[in-house]
């Protein structure tokens, strides 16, 4: 160890440049579970009870809903908490092989294996599945374990335009002598709320014999009439070859992601793919509470048809005071600011008038692109929607950007002097 | 989509490959909690049959203690099962920031953040540190993740040979121009059982000017007189620059890791580090288990203490049977069998026996270092272990190794 | 020359080489044999670089030149003067 004085302030320096350019991530401590309204204790010392929060991919409600919470309950009696093992040591339980099979049975896949998180499956699916002699095509706002993961892979990369299929058929037409070509995109892109042209993507997989992988983190248990995700909102079931998805999110939001796909490939990774044999296997609460969420929405798609409702009612809403949104087509709403700096003071304003909705900068999204990100829960009554819907007019009014343009904005809000 | 038949033949050949090798994985479904006794259908489709696990990071023997349970219920009740976001966004509970100061205080450190797994710390606490600038000099048996953390980051990477100092000081020397070196290492070696010297690297760091890293996965709990971990036993407690660790084996065996060091260090982490800004928290509920196994450990070194005892019986009772042990005084005896399909029937005949351990055979160990790798839990009653002694020295005979050495074993069966 | 390769030789024995009873020559195929990794392949370089005082541009360093003993000395000696 030799962390002296100077190292110290290396690192000081480093983080005070974080602060100066405004990019700094202040956690905010909830002081109750996850819901539509949530207790929170932000600036330190100081609690406020019932603010809305507008910010989680809670999407179906269900990250606290009491069938799931019974259901934990009921595993923890049954099957422990945790495994201390990896799958295939001594880490795999019934119920770990009775949820891959429900996954595959939802999403129409062949088999699924489960994996820590969707981080850990996007990080660790590509080296298994591919050489230095095959090929990823990757839609450039792909998400960031998308982008490690092909990192971690010898396959050459090939970064085409977001969502944009001549570029992707422009790619492909030029790069075409791999053994295996992959193409992989976010179902639904989590920073613009904006799907995947996933049947177009498809179609151009079958005209140039390239695999198709879709990560529906932001999609499955809500998009398309059933919930199944994007590939059912496109009516290509059966044709996404590899589907990479999450547990963190709608479907109970604890933790845990999966691969679902062609049964060879799914053997493969569980011989192969580094996160599942060399990091813990998916607890057994975490599990038991998956499985109780997979059983309610396979029954009734009451929660889905509600998270639909309440999001048209949101969109409706803001634009109609003059917000202006991206062409989103899911619960994601993300309502543009462009300006780093009022992002972040909007995001603070709201939080005072008891709304939960932070900003969005770069690097997380490009420069000159910040935004408040909203994303809509079938948590959320009507009640809590109005007020939020209060609450953004009100601080809209206060910064005089409703029914402006994005011109309008940065005339006012200039890039040059923050961000 | 086009898996074309070509495509399916091109991972039908790889699998047939893996099976040929014979290093095909085959998982047993276990069908009740983790414990020293457990209930497994293997083959897949056969009854149930009740088995001692041996194998199992579970040294604590907290995976399903009732206490942990009633936590995780209370902790249900109270905050709640999942928490839909990630840390920075509206992912962070009192809890998690509770747990994040326990840590750190039985660790001994400055401050500590929490990732979904120590895979994912590992994976990104590099790149969020160190710059193309750098270096980073690591042991050459460190875990997989912090080799593929090292493969995100883009300072220069070298290793030096397994915990030969002299080496890493030679390391050390070639790379003296570089603007920060990191040295990195596990605590105890999982496939081994070894512990690094930490005190010798801890004085090496300081000669060069370089900080330490240690993965300590297989040592928070247990490891030195309180169980704070390797630096407890090598007396450098407050030395270490990083350590990153698991809850996934020792303290409760959900799953979750941290990293725990410098202050400006983690605080680089929570604003850099790609796996904790783009992935889920740790669920409520998993949080609130491990808050109360630290309170457990902080309170009594009981099941340290016990799982100490249980290692010596263990370690003794094969040693006196006449198997070859990797040297050692941690939990994990491996148990050498050299050729990988010994490893495998040796296993098989475990089973029989009503005994779970696994053979580990290349690519997880060497080639020719097969070995039946097992691990000692608090868990454990002594006759959990005297049961497991006298099937290993049943198939022991079966197989006529006892008291064979490296090289007779090999010479009967290969390597 | 001759003692050049002695040591580049004694180096990759001490650093690569598991196994003691292997036998390496000069025209030992290290990267394509799979004896020195990418990853090592940086390592070598440096103790190169500083051993001769030199500066081996990346794109020089490419796993072919690297190949063998002999090679390796080959391409020091270009940008020893
Ligand atoms: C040394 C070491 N580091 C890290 C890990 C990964 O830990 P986790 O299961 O939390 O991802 C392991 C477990 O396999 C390990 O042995
Ligand atoms: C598209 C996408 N993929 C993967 C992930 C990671 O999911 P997890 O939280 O399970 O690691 C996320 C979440 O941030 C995501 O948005």
């Amino acid at each position: 160890m030799a962390f002296d004085k100077e190292l110290k302030n290396y690192y000081i320096q480093q983080i005070s440049f974080i602060r100066e350019q405004n990019l700094y991530k202040q956690e905010k401590q909830i002081q109750s579970p996850q819901f539509a309204s949530i207790d929170v204790e932000y600036p330190k010392g100081v609690n406020k009870d019932g603010i809305i929060n507008i910010c989680s991919n809670n999407y179906l409600g269900l990250s606290n809903h009491p069938e799931v919470i019974k259901a934990a309950k009921e595993t923890l009696d049954t099957r422990g908490y945790g495994m201390s093992s990896v799958r295939f040591i001594c880490g795999t339980q019934d119920i770990h092989v009775d949820l891959e099979n429900k996954m595959s049975l939802f999403l129409g896949m062949d088999d699924t294996i489960l994996y820590s998180s969707a981080f850990d499956a996007n990080l660790g699916i590509f080296e298994a599945l591919l050489d230095e002699d095959c090929a990823i095509f990757t839609d450039s706002l792909n998400h960031a374990s998308i982008i490690d993961g092909t990192r971690l892979c010898k396959a050459k990369k090939i970064r085409y335009a977001n969502n944009d299929m001549d570029d992707l058929q422009l790619k492909l037409e030029e790069e075409k002598d791999f053994r295996i070509k992959l193409i992989v995109t976010d179902g639904v892109f989590s920073m613009d709320g904006i799907v995947a042209h996933v049947d177009k993507i498809c179609e151009l997989a079958k005209m140039y014999k390239a695999l198709v992988m879709v990560d529906d983190s932001h999609a499955t248990g809500f998009i398309g009439k059933t919930g199944r995700g994007t590939h059912e909102l496109h009516n290509v079931m059966g044709e996404v070859d590899i589907i990479s998805t999450t547990f963190g999110k709608a479907l109970g939001g604890a933790s845990g992601g999966c691969i679902s796909g062609r049964q060879e490939i799914i053997e493969i990774l569980r011989q192969k793919s580094r996160p599942y044999l060399f990091s813990n296997s998916i607890s057994p609460v975490v599990v038991g509470g998956v499985l109780k969420v997979m059983s309610m929405i396979m029954e009734s798609t009451d929660r889905r048809d509600k998270l639909e409702i309440n999001s048209e009612f949101w969109k409706k809403g803001l634009r109609e005071a003059g917000f202006i949104l991206t062409n989103t087509g899911s619960p994601i709403v993300p309502v543009m600011l462009f300006n780093a700096k009022l992002a972040q003071e909007f995001s603070a304003d709201l939080y005072g008038e008891g709304v939960y909705a932070i900003g969005f900068f770069y690097p997380v999204v490009p420069k000159g692109k910040a935004r408040i990100r909203t994303q809509i829960s079938a948590a959320h009554e009507t009640e809590h929607l109005e007020k939020a819907l209060d609450a953004f007019i009100r601080v809209g009014k206060k910064y005089d950007i409703l029914g402006r343009s994005r011109e309008e904005i940065l005339d006012r809000y200039p890039i040059s002097t923050s961000l | 989509m086009a898996y074309s038949d070509k495509i399916r033949g091109i991972y039908t050949g790889t699998l047939n490959e893996i099976k040929e090798k014979g290093i095909f994985k085959q998982e047993r479904p276990i069908h009740s909690a983790q414990a020293a006794d457990i209930e497994v259908e293997f083959p897949m489709g056969s009854d149930l049959k009740k088995v001692i696990n041996m194998c199992a990071n579970n040294y604590l023997g907290l995976s399903s203690h009732p206490d942990v349970i009633k936590a995780a219920h209370a902790g249900l009740d109270s905050r709640g099962y999942g928490m839909s976001s990630v840390r920075f966004i509206c992912g962070t509970q009192d809890i998690h920031k509770e747990l994040e100061a326990k840590v750190t205080k039985f660790l001994g450190t400055e401050d500590t953040i929490l990732f979904p797994s120590c895979m994912d710390a590992n994976a990104g606490v590099f790149e969020a540190i160190l710059t193309a600038d750098d270096v980073m000099i690591s042991d050459r048996l460190v875990h997989a993740s912090i080799i593929d953390g090292m493969r995100l980051c883009a300072a220069l990477h070298d290793t030096f040979k397994h915990s030969d100092m002299a080496h890493l000081e030679e390391k050390l020397q070639l790379h003296a121009d570089k603007r920060l070196k990191v040295v990195i290492t596990d605590g105890v070696f999982s496939m081994d059982g070894d512990t690094a010297k930490l005190d010798e690297m801890v004085a090496l760091c300081e000669k060069y000017d370089a900080m330490l890293f240690v993965d300590e996965s297989h040592s928070s709990g247990f490891i030195g007189k309180t169980g704070r971990g390797t630096h407890e036993k090598c007396g450098v407690v407050g030395k270490i620059d990083i350590i990153t660790t698991t809850f996934g084996k020792a303290l409760g065996g959900a799953s979750g890791g941290c990293v725990s060091g410098r202050k400006e260090l983690v605080e680089m982490c929570r604003q850099k580090a790609r796996p904790y800004l783009f992935s889920n928290t740790i669920a409520p509920v998993v949080v609130s288990g491990v808050n109360t196994v630290l309170d457990i450990l902080s309170k009594s070194t009981e099941r340290r203490d016990k799982l100490e005892k249980n290692t010596e019986f263990w370690r003794n009772g094969l040693a006196e049977a006449g198997f070859v042990l990797k040297e050692g005084d941690t939990p994990i005896v491996p148990v050498m069998l050299f050729n990988a399909k010994l490893s495998q029937d040796f296993s098989k005949a475990l089973y029989e026996e009503g005994v779970y351990a696994i053979g580990f055979f290349f690519p997880v160990v060497p080639q020719g270092q097969a070995r039946i790798r097992t691990q000692v839990s608090a868990g454990h009653e002594i006759h959990h272990l005297e049961k497991a002694l006298e099937a290993f020295i049943k198939v022991g005979k079966k197989f006529d190794i006892l008291g064979k050495t490296k090289q007779e074993i090999i010479a009967m069966y290969g390597n | 020359m001759a003692e050049m390769k002695d040591i580049v030789l004694q180096y990759v024995i001490n650093e690569y080489l598991e196994d003691e009873d292997e036998v390496l020559s000069y025209d030992s195929p290290l990267i394509s044999g799979g004896i020195v990794d990418s990853f090592s392949m940086v390592s070598l370089k440096r103790f190169l670089e500083n051993k001769y005082k030199i500066s081996i541009p990346d794109d020089k360093a490419t796993p072919e030149a690297f190949d063998t003993v002999n090679k390796i000395c080959a391409l020091v000696n270009e940008y020893i003067k």
